[in-house]
């Protein structure tokens, strides 16, 4: 049976399907609905919601739920937060610190109009902060994009899996649009997961060997290795978890490249072109970071690239380290509440045919 | 087939509600459909609108920058959304707080929603004889699948409640045949 959610819903949903047992967040709109759910359905066994005890906070800020998850985590919770720019902005601290101590994480960015405190719209604009890392150090993390409502779901319950497979913070990243649509998705009956047996956690010591879970390394030497280790496990989730979607690849002389919301508008723009003989295709990564990067290989002689944005250009510049300079790309993205529509998409791609 | 909806109003006029139960009545008949909320301050007095895209197959945008129907409640949404709407597109209008002016490229359906909805003893009806007008014009879904939705919600549980609602549904679906 579907049900009919907004994305912020879903991703709680998704949440809480994947066992999460720790949320701490602030509230900030476009993701209000994402805390409201956690704070109505995270609670002990309720007719609505049965199922185990869970933990939410609403923080007395952002800092403080970043920090809040941080302990969480070290003690071997499923922990997430959720914010929006502004308020992701202001984690960045504790994200690096959970980079730095490998603790596992999920967090959500459902990104509106900045610099500063910006506007409510839509926006893409975060993709740098939440690709290079965002905070201090020699980190990354995994970083999800959906572009519905379902995959919004199914993508928070693979960013729970992954965090802690990798021990890894994971984000995902959607924007103002996602969050506030709703539409009929699939909710699979399945059993609440349980979070993996974490040895690593600090879950008391009695019988064992303390753990340690840190980021400060003074003695000479252990802060390049345990960078080396993070920068191996970088390594690893490279090779294993690179996620796309292609649409017409094969024959296509343009691929129109975006992400989330922006890549569903140029979907329907694709598709109204192919109805017309255009031989448009599209590539949409999935996941952020690590970058797709094989699929833009293409040997094709006649191939260009459209790169469309809500931003003036971020994910862009790993479109083109990607071509590595074998093919024109060109650049479409509006940004600040402006949202390129199917029309100006077409109308690009026109010129460029 | 695609079909695209504004509906706007002023907040408290079940603005959302009405594009809520279209997008729900749509799911049930198997088919895509996104409801896309105006997320900004609305305040209760002010205008709120949602967009609702109904298609058989994947909807790409779910904002709306050319409407084939247009559901409007009160005066300044109209200002705001009438440039938005196709030509040959369908206006649905509440004459009981807004006029429609001349339109020469479009298609209007002026009924006094809330002159109505006060008649049947509850203002806050009057989306839903919208929504019976809609459905009459353009069979955007099918009336049983409305009723359904309306016994779904929670406030419906009330047996008054979604009496009145199947009240002026039906008052719209009449308005239109008339």
């Amino acid at each position: 049976m579907k049900i009919l959610l907004s994305g912020n819903e879903a991703i709680a949903q998704g949440a809480l399907a994947a066992g999460c047992d720790f949320y701490a967040g602030y509230p900030i709109t476009p993701q209000n609905e994402l805390i409201a759910y956690m704070a109505k359905h995270m609670g002990a066994g309720t007719k609505r919601s049965p199922g185990p005890s869970r933990i939410f906070v609403q923080a007395e800020s952002e800092l403080a739920a970043i920090s809040m998850v941080y302990g969480a985590a070290a003690a071997g919770a499923r922990a997430m937060t959720s914010s929006s720019s502004p308020g992701i902005s202001l984690m960045q601290e504790g994200i690096s610190y959970l980079a730095g101590a490998r603790l596992p994480a999920v967090i959500v960015n459902i990104m509106r109009g900045g610099p500063g405190l910006g506007n409510i719209a839509p926006s893409q604009a975060d993709y740098f902060q939440a690709t290079r890392g965002g905070g201090h150090g020699d980190y990354h993390l995994i970083v999800l994009a959906p572009a519905s409502v379902q995959e919004a779901y199914d993508l928070t319950q693979t960013a729970f899996d992954l965090a802690d497979k990798y021990r890894i913070p994971v984000m995902i990243l959607g924007d103002g649009i996602l969050g506030q649509m709703m539409e009929p998705m699939q909710l699979s009956v399945q059993k609440i997961k349980t979070a993996p047996v974490k040895k690593w956690a600090l879950t008391g010591c009695r019988g064992r060997k303390p753990n340690i879970i840190k980021s400060f390394f003074m003695r000479e030497g252990g802060l390049e290795q345990a960078n080396l280790k993070l920068q191996q496990s970088y390594e690893s989730i490279k090779q294993a978890q690179i996620r796309f979607e292609g649409l017409f690849l094969s024959d296509a002389e343009i691929v129109v490249v975006a992400y989330g919301t922006m890549a569903r508008i140029a979907k329907g723009a694709i598709n109204r072109l192919r109805g017309a003989g255009k031989k448009i295709g599209l590539l949409r990564p999935i996941g952020l970071w690590p970058f797709p990067q094989k699929p833009f290989q293409s040997k094709a002689r006649r191939l260009k690239y459209l790169v469309v944005e809500m931003s003036y250009g971020q994910m862009l510049e790993d479109v083109r380290l990607a071509v590595e300079g074998r093919h024109p790309v060109e650049f479409l993205g509006r940004s600040g509440g402006g949202v390129p529509s199917e029309e100006e998409i077409i109308g690009r791609l026109q010129r460029m045919l | 087939m695609i079909q695209r909806i504004i509906i706007g109003g002023s907040g408290g006029q079940g603005v959302m509600l009405l594009g809520k139960v279209i997008a729900q009545s749509a799911m049930l008949e198997g088919k895509q459909v996104t409801w896309f909320p105006a997320y900004g301050a609305e305040v209760r007095g002010g205008t709120s609108h949602c967009m609702v895209t109904i298609a058989d197959s994947g909807i790409g945008s779910p904002y709306i920058t050319a409407a084939d129907t247009l559901i409007i409640l009160n005066q300044p949404s109209l200002g705001k959304f009438k440039k938005l709407i196709k030509a040959n597109g369908l206006l649905i209008l509440n004459s009981s707080l807004a006029e429609a002016g001349r339109q020469t490229k479009i298609k209007v359906l002026q009924f006094p929603f809330t002159g109505i909805a006060l008649k049947l003893g509850n203002l806050k009806v009057a989306n839903m004889i919208a929504l019976g007008v809609l459905v009459a014009a353009q069979k955007t879904v099918k009336v049983n699948n409305i009723l359904k939705v309306f016994k779904s919600m929670a406030g419906a549980e009330n047996p008054k409640l979604l009496e009145i609602n199947r009240r002026a549904l039906e008052e719209g679906l009449q308005l239109n045949h008339g």
